[in-house]
């Protein structure tokens, strides 16, 4: 019977931990939110790893990994976009472009950054199918998994702190008005600058990581350090859908007199209670 | 009759039951538990759906004044419980730093849920370890716009104080919408 279950009794790390241990080979499947990935082990290590509809091509890995240029990148897709990854491989080796280590080493980090983002699902379903292996023609690497497992925990120790103090991507940013504050000033890498630039209380945080190419982990962790330093605040996003409240009811309804009368009698009967 | 409905959330641990308990004219319809997790045994009970109660205020009127469960694995609870609220509370334990983060992100999910007027309660203001009030603004990240008052939930007039001040907040928003 396959392995299959919730992530919400059973975590990524505690399934990378029972692979390991038990030296698996198979396919872990893993519904996310909003996203698939399939992740292929091979006695108990890591062989491949698809997430989402992501690129997987070799060619498109190597470009990347800054292994191959925009144009060999172009040229590749052009003139041997039917090869399979194996192939082209061996087309890269012999012809001088690249060692065999270099392609390896840039499938293998390519490979753990995909499961490291899985780290954070902890919503959705998975199932370990035994039989299934790698599609046919691709290049399938080695990892041991003790490392990926702690990077992952600490990586989900981070997420759930982060996830507490963001809880939700839908909200917008605003600066804080603080007088004396020039972000000229601060010192931001080139990433934050970049969400910085995105900053409007029209942009949600979830369109600003897509604007900005960041994961959810990633944008949250820019949006905490601003937050901390007290550049931004967190703000409801302009032109969102209306969320009609009370009071905007009233004011619709037409029978404010009516409802402030109501709030007056409840302030009258807490002042007296 | 018509009923309205005011929402009291907070942390674990945090006097909402209690809060609730100090003004409610019957006894606080409360759904509490054992607590089962060590990590959360500072009481011996918590509230796992939601807390009940009432003010009657006239042959017409009832206010309802609902408390949620302060653990988060029960925060499927919040949203059906923030429908149609007037406002809501958020009380935070003023000698627990350990839980304002938690505090921050019940706040933030309330205000996603519903842009309505809230109030931020710091309870156990009368205890010797009580953060000072302006620490706890920033520590909460709380703009000079929001209330954050002193409060203790077991004593009715502090109670009646943030109630009425969650209510004035209510006109106040009415009076701006309106210009």
């Amino acid at each position: 019977m396959a392995l299959k279950g919730n992530l919400r009794d059973f975590t990524i790390t505690q399934l990378l931990n029972l692979i390991n241990l038990a030296q698996k080979s198979g396919t872990l499947m893993v519904e996310g939110p909003g996203e698939a990935a399939q992740i292929y082990f091979r006695e108990g290590k890591l062989a491949y790893a698809q997430v989402g509809q992501e690129d997987n091509s070799l060619a498109s890995i190597l470009y990347r990994a800054n292994k191959i240029t925009t144009a060999q990148h172009r040229a590749i897709k052009a003139r041997a976009g039917h090869m399979s990854d194996k192939e082209l491989g061996l087309l890269l080796i012999n012809a001088n472009y690249l060692s065999q280590q270099e392609i390896l080493n840039s499938l293998q980090s390519h490979f753990v950054n995909a499961l490291n983002r899985i780290f954070t699902w902890v919503e959705g379903f998975f199932r370990f199918e035994s039989e299934a292996s790698p599609p046919n023609g691709k290049i399938t690497v080695r990892v041991g998994l003790e490392n990926i497992i702690i990077e992952g925990s600490r990586r989900l120790r981070e997420w759930e702190q982060l996830q507490d103090e963001i809880p939700s991507l839908d909200m917008a940013l605003k600066y804080v008005d603080r007088p004396g504050l020039n972000l000229r000033n601060v010192n931001l890498s080139v990433e934050e600058w970049r969400v910085a630039s995105y900053i409007n209380p029209k942009n949600t945080m979830r369109q600003i990581a897509r604007a900005t190419k960041l994961n959810d982990l990633e944008i949250r962790r820019i949006v905490y350090g601003m937050l901390q330093a007290g550049l931004v605040e967190i703000v409801r996003p302009e032109g969102a859908p209306p969320i009609r409240t009370f009071t905007e009811r009233v004011v619709e309804s037409g029978n404010k007199e009516e409802h402030i009368s109501l709030i007056n009698r409840l302030i009258r009967r807490i002042r007296s209670l | 009759m018509q009923t309205v409905k005011m929402v009291v959330t907070g942390p674990f641990n945090a006097g909402k039951t209690e809060f609730i308990r100090s003004v409610s004219e019957i006894d606080v319809v409360s759904t509490e538990r054992k607590i089962s997790s060590d990590a959360e045994r500072v009481k011996a009970t918590t509230t796992v759906a939601m807390d009940f109660g009432r003010i009657t205020v006239d042959k017409d009127l009832v206010l309802y004044l609902f408390g949620t469960p302060g653990q988060k694995r029960f925060d499927f609870m919040w949203e059906i419980l923030s429908e149609g609220m007037l406002g809501f509370v958020v009380m935070v334990d003023s000698t627990r730093p350990e839980t304002f983060r938690e505090a921050r992100s019940i706040l933030e999910t309330f205000r996603a849920y519903a842009p309505t007027p809230y109030v931020v309660a710091a309870n156990k203001q009368d205890l010797n370890d009580a953060w000072e009030i302006a620490d706890m603004r920033i520590a909460l990240r709380l703009s000079p716009k929001v209330k954050l008052l002193p409060c203790m939930a077991q004593d009715k007039e502090s109670v009646k104080t943030v109630l009425l001040e969650l209510l004035y907040s209510i006109l106040a928003e009415m009076d701006a919408l309106e210009s």
